[in-house]
């Protein structure tokens, strides 16, 4: 077979330029997206028939949930890519996940307490489902101080690698507390394999947030994949027609 | 427009909820951005001092 057209794609000056223009494509959608279902969910879902005005907090924080495992997944996949294949772009892409996720797992922890207190009567409670959220905000914190602690570049990334990979068992953790242990945290009324135990104008908005935060993620990702391949390719030859 | 932001009586956690959730997606957009200026800074720097190294 032959492989030339995935070492051009892996090669950093192509990336560099195909994520500059796939940028704006991403970028434009999301913000559509994410302002229109912050109309919609604010002003247009009716108020939940047990929970009032209160449900309206998983506009921000079921997006939130989402991106932080998400993001977890593809950074674990991008570092293996790099482990497998000493893919440097892959080890670049990585090591852009690790900052967005951590603050997305941040939001989703901080909107998940701000809910909890007035559902539940408490901020926090050791559950399965919010530990193991938890455990997943110092697993991106360990990602990046491994990665800052270690000054040779390879092997930040291969040890950083190692860790992110390992990580990887805390996902189906999270996914399926709420079914393996008693969990005070309620069930997927979404993202399960039945319909969707919601009306549509309480439904849609929220499809609409997570594909824009969804979008959003990978706008902002391109970004840093941007600067951190040009802060490693610093010496090559591309780099200076581009930055001229 | 009163009733819209007492949300129920849920003001005092909906609103905190979004004001974080929304800072911290700006905060995104102004990290990427500004780490993305500072690499092309640095690269810039680099070549510049390069150029200087090599005319000497």
């Amino acid at each position: 077979m032959d492989w030339t057209w995935f070492h051009r794609l892996a090669s950093p000056p192509h990336i560099y330029r195909v994520a500059g223009t796939l940028t704006p494509w991403f970028a434009w959608p999301a913000g559509l997206l994410i302002v229109s279902a912050l109309y919609a969910g604010l002003f247009l879902a009716p108020p939940d028939y047990q929970q009032g005005e209160g449900f309206r907090m998983i506009y921000v924080h079921a997006p939130s949930a989402w991106l932080s495992v998400m993001i977890y997944g593809v950074m674990a996949t991008a570092a293996a890519v790099g482990l497998i294949w000493r893919m440097k772009v892959a080890h670049a892409a990585a090591a852009s996940c690790a900052a967005i996720g951590a603050s997305f797992t941040f939001v989703s922890l901080v909107t998940g307490m701000l809910w909890g207190k007035p559902m539940w009567g408490t901020y926090w409670v050791w559950d399965p489902r919010l530990t193991a959220q938890l455990v997943l905000l110092f697993l991106y914190l360990g990602y990046m101080a491994l990665r800052s602690g270690i000054d040779d570049l390879g092997r930040a990334d291969r040890a950083s690698a190692v860790l992110a990979i390992i990580g990887v068992v805390n996902l189906p953790i999270i996914r399926y507390s709420v079914e393996w242990w008693n969990s005070i945290h309620q069930a997927p009324s979404v993202m399960k394999m039945e319909r969707p135990s919601m009306p549509f104008d309480m439904l849609a908005p929220l499809l609409m947030m997570l594909l824009g935060f969804t979008l959003m993620f990978a706008a902002v990702m391109l970004v840093r994949v941007r600067a951190e391949v040009l802060r490693r390719e610093r010496g090559a030859s591309w780099v200076k027609e581009v930055v001229s | 427009m009163k009733d819209f932001f007492a949300m129920g009586g849920y003001a005092a956690f909906l609103w905190p909820a979004y004001a974080v959730t929304f800072a911290v997606v700006a905060w995104n957009i102004v990290a990427a951005r500004r780490a993305h200026q500072e690499a092309l800074l640095e690269a810039r720097r680099r070549l510049s001092t390069d150029a200087d190294g090599d005319a000497s």
